[in-house]
């Protein structure tokens, strides 16, 4: 194996690792400050946003030199462009927790009401994505990524019983509006954290596998055998 | 146009070494076929069966069967039969050197005792144009002679030296590795364009020419062929470890 390039690899990796870190914390701390209404976990997601955009320009930049200097392929090729594109999904969950955050700072303003909305159970739902999907991508596993995958319909249940018990508590009581309102937005940013984490799981199962599930495709290329030699 | 070349059972041997193994396989008419793999393992040999030049070695032998169309390279046809109909490349380009860049095209049929000079003008003229060299020769052709040509153009010279006889089937044996890129670049697109009319088989060491030149791709490894796909299937998703392992370089 080439030394440098191998050593690139790594780094990309251990990069990707870190930024996938600084994303669960940041949902974690958002959805923390929705439940608990902490105006300091919101600013240290907001503050935390800028970091996040920091290491995707790294992440990228890394990838376009391994690109451009080594020429990838097969399964070094699979696990950059997967990189990539789970960088850019990272960076999306970045700022669906900044989205979060922002309806939080809104809410704090407003007289706290009882929704019949469960966000918490939500949250955790969510949270346990971005988790698992990061770990598929730790592990090298595709069976982890499927998982993700599969919990991915949950959470869009979640969302649009939400959206339904929200609709009709501001119907019933339209003082509650703004805050149902607001509710309803961070189930939203919930839901798209949720989708970023199966894009990020349909990655890991093309790195390994190289196959492509995305939009419940059939792979037209599998490998059959299990691939990551990457440390 | 080319024709078909189908592989089945080859097994070549070097006195008591076997250097092919069961080899089957098959390369498409006016496709480019790429064989790849670490040095020793066979390809060259497997090559120079297609057009016998495998038994040019003392001791060296093969059995198998290898059709070019509908002809049995190793049933009832002589070698000269053969490489009529398959021409070769090798690695480093290798013009008569006292001969013209226009004896050079012309001396294979010379030797078959072609004699019409107006035919053979017209069939040196169009091999150099198909080996994309016409253009810069065309004033000396009679004048230089094959050695006086750079690299790259000497390359494209043992192409239409190639073409003259009108093979169906071109082998090239690592055709670009004495070549800078700008060489390398002519011949892949010289490659790309006599597809059209010529089936060609491509041994190489470097993987992303054949990626660049090839439809399908062999892997050999220790005188077997481990795997043939298309060639985005062996660059993508492999489907044998050792074949990945190999284009990214883990091994080899």
């Amino acid at each position: 194996m080439r030394t440098r390039f191998q050593q690139g690899l790594d780094e990309l990796r251990a990069r990707l690792l870190r930024m996938g870190g600084l994303a669960e914390q940041a949902v974690d701390r958002a959805c923390q400050a929705y439940i608990d209404r902490d105006l300091a976990r919101c600013h240290a997601v907001l503050e935390g946003e800028s970091q996040i955009n920091v290491i995707e320009r790294e992440i990228d930049e890394l990838a376009f030199d391994l690109l451009a200097l080594q020429q990838p392929i097969a399964v070094d090729l699979r696990f950059i462009l997967a990189v990539t594109k789970i960088n850019s999904d990272l960076e999306r969950v970045g700022d669906q927790a900044v989205n979060i955050v922002e309806r939080v700072m809104d809410m704090v303003e407003l007289p706290k009401v009882e929704l019949p909305v469960d966000i918490p159970r939500m949250a955790a739902a969510v949270s346990a994505m971005v988790r698992r999907s990061l770990e598929s991508f730790i592990e090298g596993k595709a069976e982890l990524a499927q998982a993700v995958l599969e919990m991915d319909n949950v959470v869009d249940r979640m969302r649009d019983e939400a959206f339904i018990n929200l609709v009709k508590a501001m119907n019933e009581n339209p003082a509650v509006t703004r805050q149902a309102l607001d509710a309803l937005l961070v189930a939203r940013n919930l839901e798209r954290v949720a989708d970023h984490t199966t894009n990020i799981a349909e990655d890991v199962i093309f790195w390994v596998r190289g196959a492509d599930v995305r939009h419940n495709a059939s792979p037209e290329f599998p490998v059959t055998h299990e691939v990551p030699e990457v440390k | 146009m080319g024709v078909g070349v189908k592989v089945e059972k080859l097994n070549a041997w070097y006195g008591k070494s076997q250097a092919l193994y069961d080899i089957t396989m098959q390369a498409q008419a006016n496709h480019a076929t790429a064989l790849i793999g670490p040095s020793g393992c066979g390809k060259s040999t497997f090559v120079r069966c297609l057009n016998r030049m495998h038994e040019t070695v003392p001791d060296a032998r093969a059995d198998g069967k290898v059709l070019v169309g509908d002809l049995s390279v190793y049933n009832g046809t002589t070698a000269v039969q053969i490489r009529r109909r398959i021409g070769m490349v090798f690695q480093k380009p290798n013009p008569f050197p006292t001969m013209s860049i226009y004896d050079n095209v012309a001396a294979g049929l010379k030797l078959n005792g072609f004699r019409d000079h107006h035919r053979l003008d017209e069939i040196v003229e169009r091999s150099l144009k198909h080996a994309a060299l016409w253009d810069e020769v065309k004033d000396t052709v009679r004048k230089k002679s094959g050695a006086s040509l750079s690299g790259g153009q000497q390359q494209r010279l043992c192409i239409a030296r190639a073409l003259a006889v009108e093979p169906e089937v071109l082998l090239m044996d690592e055709p670009c590795s004495a070549l800078d890129p700008i060489s390398t670049g002519k011949i892949e697109e010289l490659i790309f364009q006599l597809k059209e009319k010529y089936t060609i088989v491509i041994v190489t060491h470097n993987m992303q020419q054949a990626s660049r030149v090839a439809e399908f791709t062999g892997f050999f490894l220790l005188g077997r062929l481990i795997e043939f796909d298309k060639t985005e299937k062996i660059f993508t998703t492999p489907s044998d470890k050792r074949t990945e392992d190999y284009i990214t370089g883990r091994f080899g």
